[in-house]
């Protein structure tokens, strides 16, 4: 029997967790700092972590191009809604630790040179699910590239409907694809990118209707809970089910892209697909943000003549 | 949205169905709504082919999504009703084992959503009204239903529903499930019955999520505020259609004539109005929907640690604050009221 030395290595699960991360997929321990360097991908075996908002859109989008838009949107109770906690404690929980006030934010900027409305979801603020207020955020990203007919591109992470606002959740899956319906009939392109996770209610509204789908590997994308399929229907739910590479098999995602070639890919489809715009776009670039004054300023003009006439007559 | 089959299985065998119910149970609000929840799931409610066999005239089936098969847990085709044509799409359960096996117990699959679609579609060449009726527990959450893109078939669904150009009435007539519900009832106007329910999940799948059991179905379905009558408060739903006193299973002709009266008076309006109107309304309807504020603050988000110079500057800054007595406190913004509502 061999004597067993005394180890002078540190244990394992001693690894300050501020310093070192484990891949849940392959159990290795990476270092926090080569993860980053990684885009937050495995150097082992090639696993995706999920990304914050704020990085996903440093990942993707030219260096100090991206302007948010509405960013003070926050959701309401329309419920009252409480479970073991209350739905505004909840958000608030969600606030504190995220730093978002929701869970997208959306803005304008540019990928390659071309300017693109994007919208970009956070795991990481309550599951990513979608209530009132990320309803509005990608209908209000989808009506602003219409007016600027410029691609949108939409980056789901998020495990469906919020439930805690009822069928007002719900609701905003008509609300989502009726802006991004609009966009299609005008020629305007939606790209949208599927990462881990994309379920439920977002993958059956927007996510799934993007002009191109890509996705990010091995990315949960799926209607129904993995477990309720398996449990409430009998037979074996087939290897991989529900991964963007079985999406892809069964013809409803385009790519399946590593995120390192991600940024790349979109330069590449925004190029193509960009609507091309005769040049009044140094013209147009302004307009939107003020366009309600202009329109009232119009109507005013308009009104004023008319009713002295009326005073006349 | 979708983990809505847990604890169904009780449901099926045990059959709360024939025992007439009161809706009413003033004393307990949580066994009031559940109440509703079962009257929703009664079996013997009229579904879309019983309604229509009182209310149409004529009715032709159209079967088939023209890609894969035929979904029986969908029925669609073309009929008359009091004298005017129009298209009828909804979701049918069966009354007994047999039938409910046949038709997989209403829970359709990509085919039977892709066969919507084509027969309204039909009904917008055809310058005909869309009339569906909604009664799922939800879209089949199957291997094979994933396999042929339920979530796909279920988005398009409701993007064509959007900007169809036609009159669509729509009625939730039992369980209004989540997405499988939603995809055939986007319409101008949305009426319920009044022991319908309508949710974004199932009670018992909320209740797993949430409260980590689905026993506590009961107080999710409180919860969520699913009866036809919080929907119309939500404006999810625009009218309640009143039920025979104990619920539609026990009288479907005054049932049926009761849907009958409401959706023709409805069709009627909605084909005085121009069709581009018409649209842009229905539009503006879903737009609308949602509640949130809009807070006027800039985004404090600084979520990195302050670095030692600023703790310092922080420290010193919160001490002439405190001595001073003024000066903002940017954690005090989520308390102050919304600057602008929209509900």
């Amino acid at each position: 029997m061999p004597i067993k030395l005394p180890s002078f290595r540190q244990r394992r699960d001693t690894y300050p967790s501020d310093l070192w991360t484990q891949c849940p997929a392959c159990q290795e321990m990476l270092f926090n700092k080569q993860l980053e360097k990684a885009l937050r991908v495995c150097s082992n075996c090639g696993h995706h972590f999920r990304l914050s908002a704020p990085v996903r859109l440093n990942l993707l989008l030219d260096p100090d191009s991206f302007v948010e838009q509405d960013p003070g949107l926050q959701s309401l109770d329309p419920l009252g809604f409480v479970d073991l906690k209350a739905y505004p404690d909840r958000v608030a929980a969600a606030q504190a630790t995220t730093g978002l006030r929701d869970a997208a934010v959306w803005g304008l900027g540019s990928i390659g040179g071309r300017q693109v409305v994007i919208c970009v979801m956070d795991f990481s603020f309550m599951g990513g699910s979608m209530g009132s207020v990320v309803g509005e955020k990608v209908a209000r990203s989808a009506e602003a590239a219409l007016d600027r007919r410029v691609p949108l591109v939409i980056v789901s992470a998020s495990g469906g409907a919020r439930m805690q606002e009822g069928t007002l959740s719900l609701m905003q899956l008509v609300k989502t694809v009726a802006a991004t319906e609009r966009l299609r009939l005008a020629g305007v392109p939606l790209i949208s990118v599927m990462s881990d996770p994309t379920t439920g209610g977002v993958f059956a509204s927007f996510a799934a209707l993007g002009d191109v789908n890509l996705a990010e590997p091995n990315a949960l994308i799926g209607f129904a809970g993995a477990r309720v399929s398996a449990g409430t229907i009998q037979g074996e739910l087939p290897e991989g089910f529900q991964r963007s590479e079985f999406l892809f098999n069964h013809g409803f995602v385009d790519r399946v892209v590593h995120r390192s070639d991600l940024r790349d890919e979109l330069i590449r489809l925004v190029a193509l697909m960009a609507p091309e715009v005769p040049d009044a776009s140094a013209d147009n670039g302004n307009i939107p943000a003020f366009r309600p004054l202009s329109f009232l300023s119009a109507l005013a003009e308009r009104v004023i003549p008319e009713s002295g006439e009326a005073d006349r007559g | 949205m979708v983990d809505r089959l847990i604890g169904r299985t009780g449901r099926r065998g045990s059959s709360a169905t024939d025992l007439p119910r009161e809706p009413e149970s003033p004393a307990d609000p949580t066994a009031a709504v559940w109440a509703r929840v079962q009257l929703a799931r009664n079996l013997h409610r009229p579904r879309t082919l019983e309604l229509l066999a009182l209310i149409a005239a004529d009715f032709v089936e159209l079967h088939g999504d023209r890609f894969f098969g035929d979904d029986p847990a969908i029925v669609a085709g073309l009929a008359r009703i009091d004298g005017r044509r129009v298209v009828v799409v909804g979701q049918q359960k069966g009354a007994e084992t047999d039938e409910n096996i046949r038709r997989n117990f209403g829970m359709p699959h990509p085919e039977g959503y892709r066969k919507a679609m084509r027969v309204m579609e039909l009904g917008e060449r055809l310058g005909l009204p869309i009339v569906t009726f909604v009664d799922v527990p939800g879209a089949h959450p199957g291997a094979d239903s994933e396999e042929r893109g339920i979530a796909e078939a279920i988005a398009r669904s409701i993007a064509l529903m959007t900007r169809l150009r036609t009159p669509i009435v729509t009625v939730i007539t039992g369980e209004g499930g989540s997405g499988g519900a939603l995809a055939i009832a986007v319409g101008d106007v949305v009426l319920a019955l009044e022991n319908a329910v309508y949710s974004v999940i199932s009670p018992e799948g909320c209740a797993s999520i949430l409260w980590r059991t689905p026993d506590q179905a009961p107080a999710a379905a409180l919860a969520m505020r699913m009866t036809a009558a919080d929907q119309l408060q939500l404006g999810v739903v625009d009218e309640v259609i009143p039920e025979p006193h104990n619920g539609a299973h026990t009288d479907h002709p005054a049932t049926a004539a009761m849907v009958k009266a409401a959706v023709l008076r409805h069709l009627d309006a909605l084909e005085r109005r121009p069709l581009d109107e018409l649209v842009e309304a229905r539009y503006r309807r879903y737009r609308a929907l949602g509640a949130f504020t809009t807070i006027d603050v800039e985004p404090a988000a600084i979520p990195e640690r302050p670095g030692f110079t600023d703790r310092l500057r922080n420290l010193l800054g919160g001490a002439t604050r405190a001595a001073t007595g003024t000066g903002p406190n940017p954690a005090r913004s989520y308390d102050e009221p919304p600057a602008r509502e929209e509900v």
